[in-house]
């Protein structure tokens, strides 16, 4: 009995560093926010600000490109997020369920690409964009994040749980392949689409290295690249800094707090059974 | 109208050593009830599926109402199938999912109205028909399956074993209304099981498959009485009809020689295996025709057998017997015997078969001689 209750407080004593470390930077981050002075780092830091004030979020959107921002971000984000859903879904349903030449090759070839490291894909991402003269484009910004690898793989696995017999009722009662796919198959694949939109958003909205690489004029920043670029050599604003990042992470906090069900069940769809 | 031809049809499927259908022959006539029946894994499902096209056939034809299907999609066979699980689709109501395959064939809203709302009655379903398939229990979603096939007023229905998720005593009360159902419909059905009861109670006939392989397609009482082989005699009837390895030798006259018993072939089964003389044969003998002795007066039982009974099974309105005959103890049988006679173990008793019920297979073909 008393071993189970140390057991217990060993349990929540870690939980609770391991929530600290995770958590702390962000309160931090949001302690600064409303520090009304800007040297935040002078020694001794203090955790808490000695004046509190709205200022610097009032000044993320007065002083900054923050409504073009936003609107770059959104835009991208919501474009590869609808296209991913749709695009990794159609071709999950392919690789599960159609019987066609070369389809365990294919998914093969996709599945591989994983292996290789994002990083290493830039230069040749950015050279081919380059050809088709679409750096510093929204269509840069987007294209190359229009379906992902893994998405595919997560739709796939969870059609792959569906009873065979339901597409086949289906065929009996008239229906084509694509309406098997929209009509039957995308309804009741409500969580994977959930989690596929949810992990793309995620992705899309914080990305960072790619717009970095792709855009050079600050009208076609994201937010992640806008705030990257009030850090400077000389000075930096920090507490306008972290207003402005405390505003990026709203949006994902929010879904996440929203979807957190689908989310879970998202993950543990993924596995083998749904 | 709705005959179904089935003429050299064959499966093999792709990467696989042997057909899984071969060559099967069958004509099926306008509003017969067909039920395939065989030991799981023998191709009844795929020859289902062969028939509603959701199984590509290797070669062979299939012609329903006399027209060539092999080429056909499952929706423009004219048919429809209610699936082991069900197959509901779990996001729409029940009428949604009886309605699904009239909408997709644009039938006019009011007809669809009309037609789902008079299957449900049927099917005596109507209060379930905003429900989802979840909510549900098997018996129901069952009948949902079915009513799905109904309302589309199909020339063909086929069954892939639908009652074998519910329990016995549902199973029982379901096969009676698909029989009933039947009759109203005046359809054609090919209802695939694995059970050979469900298989006598609902067939008007049976195919019985093993390998791939139709072994013969008769009436019930046709393969009960006359199996065409060993596996046929074997598989109808519960408990199964007892074998017993042996010879046919010439003595004084011809006698059936085996490890557990021998007895003299009476005279009217002589000419029949007259040419089996000095090669192996089955004896077959079913647990219904075997008698006491002792009690059965009336009846032209053969030689006696002298049996030592080693376990009773009282079902209530009779007992399985198991016993081994003296000769050799390691082989057991069954024979069902009326429950008025109180038999115990370890008894020796005196028993005979109804002449006219012994049957005899060759050996290596396992073909029945007579
Ligand atoms: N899609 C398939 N691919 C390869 N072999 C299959 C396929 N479906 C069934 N089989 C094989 O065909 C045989 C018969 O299967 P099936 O028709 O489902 O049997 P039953 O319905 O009588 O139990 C089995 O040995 C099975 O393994
Ligand atoms: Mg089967």
């Amino acid at each position: 009995m008393k071993a189970l209750k140390i057991q217990k407080i060993l349990f929540f004593a870690i939980l609770g560093i391991a929530t600290l470390i995770y958590i702390g930077p962000f309160l931090f981050s949001l302690s600064i926010s409303f520090n009304a002075d800007k040297n935040v780092f002078d020694w001794p830091i203090k955790l808490l600000p000695e004046t509190f004030t709205l200022d610097n979020y009032k000044n993320v959107w007065n002083e900054l490109p923050f409504e073009k921002w936003l609107f770059n971000s959104v835009l991208v984000t919501l474009v590869q997020t609808v296209t991913n859903v749709f695009f990794s879904a159609l071709a999950g349903f392919a690789f599960a369920r159609l019987e066609f030449k070369g389809r365990k090759l294919i998914f093969g070839l996709l599945l591989s690409s994983l292996m290789i490291p994002g990083i290493i894909l830039l230069v040749p991402k950015f050279i081919i964009l380059n050809e088709f003269r679409m750096i510093n484009s929204y269509a840069g910004l987007i294209i190359p994040g229009l379906v992902g690898v893994t998405n595919i793989f997560l739709m796939k696995q969870f059609f792959e749980t569906i009873p065979k017999d339901l597409e086949q009722a289906a065929l009996i009662d008239g229906c084509s392949y694509f309406r098997i796919f929209w009509q039957v198959f995308l309804p009741i694949s409500k969580p994977a689409l959930a989690a596929v939109a949810i992990y793309t958003f995620q992705g899309s909205w914080n990305e960072f290295l790619w717009p970095v690489i792709v855009t050079y004029t600050e009208d076609m920043y994201t937010l992640p690249l806008g705030m990257a670029s009030l850090r400077t050599e000389l000075l930096t604003d920090w507490p306008l800094l972290m207003a402005g990042t405390i505003l990026i992470s709203l949006p994902t906090l929010v879904i996440f707090i929203v979807f957190q069900r689908y989310f879970v069940q998202g993950v543990a769809s993924s596995g083998l059974k749904g | 109208m709705a005959t179904i031809q089935i003429e050299n049809l064959e499966k093999v499927y792709p990467g696989a050593e042997r057909a899984t259908i071969q060559k099967a022959n069958l004509s099926i006539q306008d509003k017969e009830f067909v039920v395939l029946v065989g030991p799981s894994g023998c191709g009844k499902s795929t020859l289902l599926r062969m028939i509603a096209g959701l199984e590509e056939i290797t070669s062979g034809e299939l012609q329903i109402d006399g027209g060539r299907m092999n080429e056909l999609s499952p929706k423009d066979r004219d048919i429809a199938m209610v699936f082991q699980n069900y197959a509901l689709y779990p996001h729409m109501t029940v009428f949604d999912n009886m309605a699904f395959g009239l909408k997709l064939r644009k039938t006019p809203k009011q007809e669809i109205k009309h037609k789902v709302e008079h299957a449900a009655k049927i099917l005596d379903i109507t209060h379930l028909l905003d429900r989802r398939p979840k909510d549900m229990s098997g018996g129901q979603r069952q009948r949902v399956a079915i009513g799905r096939s109904i309302v589309r007023d199909p020339k063909v229905f086929l069954f892939d074993e639908p009652l074998s998720n519910l329990d016995a005593k549902l199973r029982v009360q379901m096969r009676a209304e698909i029989k009933k159902l039947h009759r109203q419909l005046d359809a054609t059905i090919v209802y695939v099981t694995h059970d050979q009861i469900e298989a006598m109670t609902m067939g008007d006939r049976i195919v019985v498959l093993k390998d791939g392989i139709v072994q013969q397609f008769d009436s019930p009482m046709n393969l009960f009485n006359n199996p065409q082989n060993k596996f046929v005699a074997g598989f109808i009837g519960s408990p199964s009809m007892n074998f017993i390895e042996g010879k046919i030798v010439m003595q004084k006259e011809a006698t059936f020689k085996s490890k557990d018993l021998q007895f003299a072939v009476p005279k009217d089964l002589r000419p029949c295996l007259k040419p089996y003389e000095g090669k192996n044969v089955v004896f077959g003998f079913r647990p219904e025709y075997i008698y006491d002795k002792a009690v059965e007066k009336g009846k032209r039982l053969s030689e006696s057998m002298e049996i030592e009974v080693e376990a009773l099974e009282p079902i209530g309105s009779e007992t399985f017997v198991y016993f081994h005959f003296s000769g050799n103890p390691d082989h057991s049988f069954c024979f069902r015997s009326n429950s008025q006679l109180a038999y115990a173990v370890g008894d020796k008793i005196t028993i005979g078969v109804d002449i006219d019920r012994l049957r005899f297979f060759e050996a290596d073909t396992e073909k029945r001689i007579m």
